[in-house]
């Protein structure tokens, strides 16, 4: 079981790849009007408020479209490579091998746990493996709702392959019973929640970074990271898109926090220590808190507010790589040295 | 704070002063900084220095978790060690500066919730407003509603269709005798936003009452009714009482361990640790339980961890004078496989029957020892090979002289006293020895020593922290506020109905939110339902 996860993982890494080269293809290939047909097909509610004072709440999923901007129908400028034909194809070829790239992750963690007797993740190497596999379940969920976002594709999969592949490479470790301090029940709902919300948070800060890249692409800007704008949705409907992630993803890491409290508690005699893991849950904690806050505060600019987005995925980045590898702490479960 | 609303609880404006006087300046100035105090954007500012406080925190070394960490750091940093000592970089979460940042956005948090919890509370008794004169200048409208039925009718089932929906509704009669319905519902999502805000404060509240309250103490036990310990602070090898807490009302208990449990995976990881102690609260009878890791005993005012194992060997001494004496000697392990190192005395050693008791201390004994639960294969490599007593072996350096243990001054109990050796008062004798469990030996001084065996050792934690509860609260407070707040919407909905002639509809969110146009066609919906088609616009 051991070694057919190890194979799965192997396996979804590469379909996770050559996924993100045919989104790329598709991103080369494809002009606009592409984009914008899928986009505008799914164009059928209409916009809200214009001009008042748009402060989102959390939506049910309803009908109402995460991405309910109307997308320019005339002719878009088609760059001297653009092949639609390629596009379409490449596009549903990238579909299609990103879910055999979920499939296998799956099969992957299912067979880990097998093996484990017991939730795959108990080690920072199994930790990332679920954190991913959850981002790439939440983009799947966005990506059946809303196929106008399948240009997102390209980043998603790119930050899958980065994070699959520093885990397998990096922070490997064979399968092993946990440590007495792990033993609890609390294991399965701390990190389950902390698993849950850093999955979903990791596809909102794509959208939070994509969507900074947008607003530069539709202000005009033509250098580097602004120039991958030109065929991503409009700048709005991603923010939209952010917000909605990251507001769905803090309920759950509030709710993983306060259960590594009460675990705390238990295995270590108190709920809170600042211990270096618990000081950077707090920081990350307190920075998306200040996103939500600064989103829902007319007077702050959108831009800014989602620069707080990006940053607070840094904070869950340093806690993950960072307090684990470089810090000792109580958290040192990590199992790799 | 994510206060996902609209945040603009400006105090209203002040009228504007006259005469300058020196005390009115003051007010004004005062009042103005309690205004930017109670501000939402200063309690964000504040919440996150806070976040920026911490970081040197979780970064540098800290005293409450590591002190050894910190000294070994200042001997490292012979210049920036000191200076980083001064600014409270190693206790960096009791810092004046960490506390000056945490009682602002206490003070901040007050000064906001108060007018704003005022504010909630006269809009929730208030009833809903009447409508606007222009229903169709609304974000949301429908015109010529064609509903059957005269005036009061159509208000009445207008009505129970809203408060079904969950609306609070007014009616109310015009001057030129038609109606108007006002429903109004969402004040729900401003109760989470301040149950939210005021979990914050609570939590604020119960973790300063924890730290002024509780309190925690070390102590390993040694396995043994004769090693127990009882909740006093002689007792402790280490411990740190909160600002408000007297010695004396601590818990009234005592513990000993009667015997430990430890399993080990095939690689030397515990798998199981599990203390079997004895106690007894104040006069009570004794009672049995077992303390395990993630199973603290609980007591009404304390609670005790297990923290940590390891051996204590049994020695048993015989002087030149054919006198014994037996000592149990709790050793510290050095790595995971408990390579395990201490020291055992015998300060009353060879004392001559005929003399009495040598008043330099001439003639004290002590070994400074090693036990290697498992003696590895290749033995010189000097450490266990695993945690569990499989091969184990003590190997013994007996030292003769003063230990010096009269000077006064605290010594370990794990270490020989470097002072007394480097100035010679406490020598070396022969060579290194090593016993198997029951074993004898002779040393050079024809004196002997036997290893009886090990009994095992645990460090216990004791806690009592009164604020925990609150805090809990507090938090299970926080997550139902922040869902109420975040799925909350807050929406009003106006109908006039004319004497005569179609009706019309608006409604106005006060957070817009993506399915307001939905919610609104669908209550639009409702009103008409077996209606023929009259034309509804939703919005552009
Ligand atoms: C206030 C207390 C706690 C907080 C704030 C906290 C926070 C976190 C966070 C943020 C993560 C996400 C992992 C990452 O970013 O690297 C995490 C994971 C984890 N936590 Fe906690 N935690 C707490 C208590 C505990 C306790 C008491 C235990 C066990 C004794 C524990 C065991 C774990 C484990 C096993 C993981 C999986 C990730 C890994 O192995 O690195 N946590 N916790």
């Amino acid at each position: 079981m051991a070694a057919l996860s190890d194979h799965l993982l192997l396996l979804a890494i590469l379909a996770y790849a050559l996924a993100m080269l045919t989104y790329a293809a598709e991103y080369a290939f494809g002009n606009r009007s592409v984009v914008a047909r899928v986009a505008v097909r799914e164009h059928r509610r209409e916009l809200v408020g214009a001009g008042a004072p748009v402060v989102d709440t959390l939506d049910e999923p309803g009908p109402v479209d995460l991405l309910d901007e109307p997308q320019p129908t005339e002719p878009q400028p088609t760059g001297p490579g653009a092949d639609p034909r390629i596009a379409v194809w490449a596009g549903r070829a990238a579909a299609t091998l990103t879910l055999v790239g979920w499939l296998a992750h799956l099969g992957c963690v299912v067979t880990r746990g097998f093996a484990a007797h017991r939730v795959p993740w108990g080690n920072m190497y199994e930790f990332v493996l679920a954190v991913t596999l959850v981002g790439a379940t939440a983009w799947f969920v966005l990506l059946l709702r809303r196929p106008s976002i399948r240009p997102l594709g390209l980043f998603v999969t790119l930050a899958l392959v980065i994070l699959l592949g520093i885990d397998g490479v990096k922070l490997y470790t064979p399968v092993a019973p946990l440590v007495p301090a792990l033993n609890s029940y609390w294991l399965k709902i701390h990190v389950t929640a902390a698993v849950t919300a850093s999955g979903i948070l990791m596809v909102g800060f794509v959208a939070a970074a994509l969507t900074l890249i947008r607003t530069g692409h539709e202000a005009g800007k033509t250098r580097f990271p602004y120039s991958l704008g030109a065929r991503l949705p409009a700048a709005d409907g991603l923010e939209r898109l952010a917000f909605r992630l990251h507001a769905f993803a803090f309920p759950i890491w509030t709710f993983a926090i306060i259960c590594g409290a009460i675990w705390a508690e238990a295995a270590w005699g108190r709920y809170w220590g600042w211990d270096p893991k618990e000081t950077w849950a707090f920081i990350a904690w307190v920075i998306y808190a200040g996103y939500l806050h600064a989103r829902a505060t007319p007077s702050v600019k959108r831009t800014i507010a989602t620069w707080i987005a990006v940053v607070g995925w840094g904070a869950m980045m340093v806690n993950l790589f960072v307090v684990n590898l470089v810090v000792s702490g109580l958290h040192s479960y990590a199992g790799v040295n | 704070m994510a206060a996902l609303d609209e945040l603009t609880t400006e105090a209203p404006a002040e009228p504007p002063s006259r005469g300058l006087g020196p005390g009115r300046a003051l007010i004004g100035v005062g009042r103005r900084l309690w205004r930017w105090l109670t501000s939402m954007r200063t309690a964000l500012i504040l919440l996150f220095l806070l976040a920026l406080a911490a970081i040197p925190g979780s970064l540098l070394p800290q005293r409450n978790l590591n002190i050894d960490k910190v000294n070994q750091y200042l001997a490292q940093h012979p210049t920036l060690g000191p200076l980083l000592d001064h600014l409270w970089a190693y206790n960096v979460f009791a810092s004046p500066w960490f506390s000056a940042i945490y009682l602002l956005l206490f003070v901040s948090l007050v000064g906001c919730l108060i007018p704003r919890l005022r504010a909630h509370i006269a809009a929730v008794m208030r009833v809903p407003p009447e409508a606007p004169s222009r229903l169709d200048r609304l974000p949301a409208h429908a015109e010529s509603l064609d509903l059957p039925g005269d005036p009061a009718e159509i208000a009445g089932r207008l009505n129970d269709l809203l408060r079904k929906r969950r609306f609070r509704v007014k009616v109310r009669e015009q001057a030129g005798g038609g109606l108007t319905v006002s429903a109004e519902k969402g004040h729900l999502k401003e109760t989470g936003n301040i149950l939210f805000h005021f979990s914050l404060l609570a939590i604020l509240i119960a973790v300063a009452l924890g730290s002024w309250y509780g309190y925690h103490a070390d102590r390993l036990v040694v396995q043994g009714a004769d090693q127990g310990f009882c909740n006093t602070l002689q007792q402790y090898d280490e411990y740190g009482l909160g600002a408000r807490v007297s010695p004396g009302s601590l818990e009234p208990f005592c513990l000993d361990l009667t015997s430990f449990e430890a399993k080990y995976l095939s690689n030397g990881e515990p798998s199981v640790y599990k203390a079997f102690v004895d106690y007894t609260l104040g006069d009570g009878p004794a009672k049995s339980t077992t303390i395990q890791v993630n199973h603290p005993l609980r007591l009404s005012h304390a609670r005790i961890y297990l923290l940590g194992t390891g051996y204590a060997p049994v020695v048993k001494y015989t002087d030149k004078y054919g006198h014994s004496q037996t000592e149990v000697a709790p050793f510290l392990s050095s790595d995971a496989m408990q390579t395990s190192s201490g020291v055992i005395e015998f300060p009353d050693a060879n004392v001559d029957p005929a003399k009495g008791v040598d008043p330099n201390h001439k003639q004290q004994v002590a070994f400074s020892g090693i036990y290697l639960p498992t003696v590895p294969s290749d033995p010189s490599v000097g450490q266990s090979a695993f945690p569990a007593e499989r091969n184990p072996a003590l190997m013994l350096t007996e030292y003769q002289g003063d230990l010096g243990l009269d000077a006064g001054i605290p010594s370990s109990v794990y270490s020989l006293d470097q002072h007394q050796i480097d100035t010679g008062r406490l020598n070396k004798v022969g060579d290194p020895i090593q016993l198997k469990p029951g074993q004898t030996k002779t040393l050079s001084d024809g004196t002997t020593i036997q290893f009886l065996g090990t009994r095992p050792w645990a460090t216990m934690q004791v806690r009592y922290d009164p604020g925990e509860t609150l805090v809990l609260v507090g938090a299970v407070c926080l997550l139902l506020g922040l869902i109420v707040m975040l799925l909350g919407r807050r929406l009003r909905v106006w109908f006039r109905i004319p004497p005569q002639g179609p009706v019309t509809a608006g409604a106005l969110a006060r957070s817009v939110y993506p399915g307001f146009t939905a919610e609104f066609e669908s209550i639009v919906q409702d009103t008409r339902a077996d209606q023929s088609r009259p034309t509804s616009r939703g919005t552009q």
